[in-house]
């Protein structure tokens, strides 16, 4: 690839930035920010086959201000590239590609994500919160 | 068909992927599609155990239901997950050597931390 001279593609600050490509880079983006949080579930998932001892360590981690915006962050990336996801296997089907059609199903994505996200906490503050 | 994603009159006109690239493609969507209704189910147990001390998470993991749907959602998750970090170094990654040496630690990584889900839910299920 890089070995070789040929002309390149206009790289991306070229472009004036719009809603499509922003999701774009934001789908990839959150992949990556999910693919590092498989650790995290493998921590959790190994600890808690360890012992209590290992788990409380993965919980004093979790349990703080700190720890709960990773986890909102988490949670916001996950509702983001599932829904984005969802359009992306829609476009598969060949349905769509409009422009105006991808700017507006571009926009619900995001909805989606902001209130699903929100719900999802006050779920989370109302029935589940603080040790039990 | 199926497994490769090509088709028969795409291979007589030589046309499409040379190499893995349908499968890859293909592969992607499939475990995309899985992801769907596992991860709903894993934020909504999630919620559920919001607060849960260690012997209720424990208990709840050791249900044949739940260590099976976690089985699924670690195989899913960490397939989807190699399949896209893979494409991401194949952009961003120019040189060869280290492309390649990116890939083989992407895919040893992928597999290590997935078998240490899998035997810990295993560990869990069994245990209780």
């Amino acid at each position: 690839m890089a070995d070789l001279e040929r002309p390149l593609s206009p790289h991306l600050q070229i472009y004036r930035w719009h809603l499509t490509m922003a999701l774009s880079i934001l789908h990839r983006a959150t992949g990556l920010v999910l693919a590092a949080g498989l650790l995290l579930l493998t921590w959790w998932l190994t600890a808690l086959a360890r012992g209590p001892e290992a788990f409380a360590i993965v919980r004093t981690a979790i349990d703080n201000p700190l720890g709960g915006l990773v986890l909102f962050a988490f949670t916001l990336a996950v509702f983001y590239h599932m829904a984005n996801g969802v359009r992306h296997l829609v476009w598969d089907l060949g349905i769509g590609l409009g422009k105006e059609e991808a700017y507006r199903s571009g926009l619900f994505v995001l909805s989606f994500a902001g209130v699903a996200t929100l719900l999802l906490w006050i779920a989370i503050l109302a029935f589940g919160g603080g040790p039990r | 068909m199926i497994a490769t994603g090509r088709t028969g009159i795409g291979r007589i006109k030589a046309s499409g992927s040379a190499r893995s690239g349908a499968e890859h493609w293909w592969r992607q969507r499939l475990t995309a599609i899985a992801n769907l209704p596992l991860v709903v189910w894993f934020v909504v147990s999630a919620v559920s155990l919001s607060g849960a001390g260690y012997e209720e998470v424990r208990a709840w993991l050791g249900g044949l239901f739940n260590s099976t749907m976690m089985v699924l959602l670690v195989v899913s998750l960490f397939w989807h997950a190699r399949l896209g970090v893979q494409v991401v170094l194949e952009d961003y990654v120019h040189d060869r050597a280290l492309r390649l040496a990116a890939r083989l630690g992407l895919d040893l990584l992928a597999v290590a931390l997935a078998v240490s889900c899998l035997l810990a839910i295993l560990v869990v299920s069994l245990g209780s």
